[in-house]
């Protein structure tokens, strides 16, 4: 752990997909032959102009992109510190940043001839994301979901079906997100033939951390040119929420190698760090799961903890292995948020600013409060904003209701 | 070097038969009538014992297998619990080759020296990982050969010609050709087609191939060790075992036995079969 801080932070990964000592491809026989497949399309993709023309095409004219980088002013007045900005995922079509990444994959798999996609989802966003890009492309889709994750997020479970996908409540271990992902593995390896496994963080075995990532990063991107714009230059802070930790690699990624950007993850701390939670930085360590070596959330036997959040996009008990690199680098800090942060968080944003945030994206504004007005009025922060809040509604009805009884 | 798998297929080539591989889960339903189902499966027929040690998230494994997994862990399955597991059947049984099939992430947290060290001294003869590609061959299987552990590795219907080498490179003891794309306990693949496979397999290696997944019935096992070094089953087992259980999922008298008859049903499928001219 006392390896030598990097040049760069953006070269990773290596070509074996390690970031530091994290990341690689621990995955059955089975699949190693496609990965390998995969890890060259994307290659030739990426090196093709026409495919970045077509996606950029796709990304304006149907995701609806660029999207805007918004001045919180009423945020910032309450917080009474920092300048706050946010990045608003949330008004991409489906109502997250989940489809940034769908819409690179679904071509990608175009390109390798695949006519069936399939997928795992949590709070049901990139189950969703995918379903409306297999519509879109005329893909057969399935939709593997932790039975848990089905109850609590009903109103995305009715929209991947109307979309036309098949979504598959996952019975098995703790029934929520990483089950989906053990579930729609074993998809996987039983339809190599066919089947497109279209994965939904920076997570899974390499080439999928980077690939997920190069996707992901177009919200950094037009970050940095619209503070350019706004303010004449760069960002002094960025925050996001963490699950697998696609929506933060999106926008930390193209400000690694600015020392002047302060940048936090925040978990899931669940019912808090000493109980049931979703933290695996703050309370886990390293060990292999999904693919790749990464900080997890296990026992002294090396088994799997159940993680628990409020929100199921965070209900995941490990992390992208390139954020577990940005930790022991030092580069990144993670912070936690609890389940009660993220509720009053989401009542915030909701009635100061008209938005209401998804609960996943709630534990990033909850850690705002404590960031922002730490820090000076011409400090500029820009909070992620993963996703809208509407999915959540049903959720927070029921436990507010709850709270009054 | 020479371990127990390699002078188990010596003996079954002088005999002229295949090898019947039976998987269980260590620690099913608890970890004492576990033990005692392992020291009854050489007597029922079983040539080559892999045990499985349990773990949260088998993404290779079918419903039968995870819910033995889950059926040991929730009983206080551990590692150390099932080498400890393989010393006690070593006590009564120094030939028989046991091999620990299952998911890296517990050796590693285990930590991989001590691992190959204890699992050494209680008597595990070989390795079989599910998510330890050749790709990742320097976290366990290049150490696992130095300690003097068989490294058994999968092989697949996606692992081409192209691919073989790299797969066989570093492999002992057996091959184990997975013979469907899939997880456990799910379809058979057709035995003319297992054949097929298995030739080509031997085209690149002098090492036995066994072949699993899938495989239910004696016919069946007779079908496949007519085309292979071995058969290897692990589902139906794990199914007769369930069966057996009460509706507490807790063993009953009839656990061990009702394993060992599948086992031996199994087996006189396997001794069966007329060797496939070589
Ligand atoms: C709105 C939103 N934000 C964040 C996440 C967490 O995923 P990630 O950490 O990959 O961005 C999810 C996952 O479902 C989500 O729906």
């Amino acid at each position: 752990m006392n390896q030598r801080l990097p040049n760069s932070f953006r070269t990773g990964p290596d070509e074996r997909g390690h970031f530091g000592n994290f990341g690689g491809r621990f995955v059955a026989e089975t699949l190693m032959p496609l990965i390998l497949d995969l890890e060259k399309a994307y290659a030739a993709a990426k090196a093709d102009p026409s495919f970045q023309a077509q996606m950029n095409g796709h990304l304006k004219d149907y995701v609806g992109r660029p999207s805007p980088l918004y001045f919180a002013e009423r945020l910032t007045e309450h917080l009474g510190g920092a300048k706050i900005y946010l990045k608003r995922e949330e008004l991409n079509h489906t109502g997250s940043h989940k489809v940034n990444n769908v819409l690179g994959q679904i071509m990608v798999a175009r390109r390798m001839g695949k006519k069936r996609i399939i997928a795992e989802t949590g709070a049901g966003q990139h189950g969703v994301a995918t379903a409306t890009l297999c519509a879109r492309f005329g893909l057969e889709c399935v939709v593997y979901m932790g039975a848990v994750d089905v109850a609590r997020q009903a109103p995305n479970v009715f929209r991947m079906e109307m979309l036309g996908a098949k979504v598959v409540p996952v019975q098995s271990g703790t029934r929520t997100l990483k089950d989906a992902m053990n579930e729609a593995l074993r998809d996987w390896v039983t339809n190599v033939h066919n089947t497109f496994y279209c994965i939904g963080t920076v997570a899974g075995p390499h080439p999928y951390p980077m690939m997920v990532r190069d996707f992901q990063s177009v919200i950094g991107e037009e970050t940095r040119k619209q503070m350019q714009e706004a303010e004449g230059r760069l960002p002094d802070s960025l925050v996001a929420c963490i699950g697998g930790g696609s929506n933060a690699m999106g926008l930390f990624h193209p400000f690694l190698d600015d020392p002047s950007v302060e940048i936090f993850g925040v978990e899931a701390a669940g019912h808090g760090l000493t109980q049931l939670h979703a933290a695996s930085i703050a309370g886990g360590r390293p060990g292999v799961l999904h693919g790749n070596r990464t900080y997890l959330l296990m026992d002294d036997d090396g088994q799997i903890q159940d993680a628990h959040s409020i929100s199921a996009g965070l209900d995941y008990p490990g992390i992208g292995p390139e954020h577990s690199w940005l930790h022991e680098t030092g580069r990144v800090t993670y912070l936690s948020a609890t389940d009660d942060e993220a509720l009053a968080a989401f009542m915030l944003l909701s009635r100061l600013e008209g938005i209401p945030p998804a609960l996943e994206s709630a534990h990033a504004i909850a850690k705002l409060t404590e960031l922002a007005p730490k820090r000076p009025k011409d400090h500029l922060m820009v909070v992620n904003l993963s996703g809208r809040g509407d999915k959540d509604i049903p959720q927070i009805t029921e436990i507010l209701k709850g709270r009054k009884q | 070097m020479t371990t127990r798998i390699d002078a188990l297929f010596a003996e079954l080539a002088k005999e002229g038969r295949s090898a019947f591989v039976t998987f269980l889960m260590a620690g099913d339903p608890d970890p004492a009538t576990s033990l005692d189902i392992l020291k009854a499966l050489p007597k029922a027929g079983a040539d080559i014992i892999e045990i499985g040690m349990p773990f949260t998230d088998p993404m290779a494994d079918g419903p039968s297998i995870q819910a033995a997994g889950l059926r040991a862990l929730k009983s206080g399955m551990t590692l150390r619990k099932t080498l400890e597991m393989v010393r006690g059947f070593r006590e009564e049984d120094n030939t028989t080759p046991l091999v620990l099939m299952g998911y890296y992430n517990p050796i590693y947290i285990y930590g991989v020296d001590k691992f190959l060290a204890d699992a050494k001294t209680a008597g595990v003869d070989g390795l079989i990982i599910v998510d330890l590609p050749p790709e990742e061959d320097d976290e366990l299987c290049i150490p696992a050969l130095k300690a003097g552990l068989n490294f058994i590795r999968l092989a697949t219907p996606t692992t081409d010609d192209k691919r073989l080498p790299a797969v066989l490179a570093n492999t002992s003891g057996f091959v184990y050709y997975v013979s469907i794309t899939g997880i456990t306990g799910a379809a058979a693949a057709d035995s003319k087609v297992v054949g097929d496979a298995v030739a080509r397999i031997k085209r690149h290696t002098k090492l036995p191939v066994c072949v699993g997944f899938g495989i239910r019935t004696p016919q069946a096992a007779r079908a496949i060790a007519e085309k292979a070094d071995g058969a290897v089953v692990g589902t139906a087992l794990v199914d007769a075992l369930r069966d057996s259980l009460d509706t507490q999922g807790q063993a009953t008298a009839k656990t061990v036995a009702a394993v060992a008859d599948v086992v031996a049903s199994l087996a006189q499928g396997v001794r069966g079969a007329k060797q496939a001219a070589e």
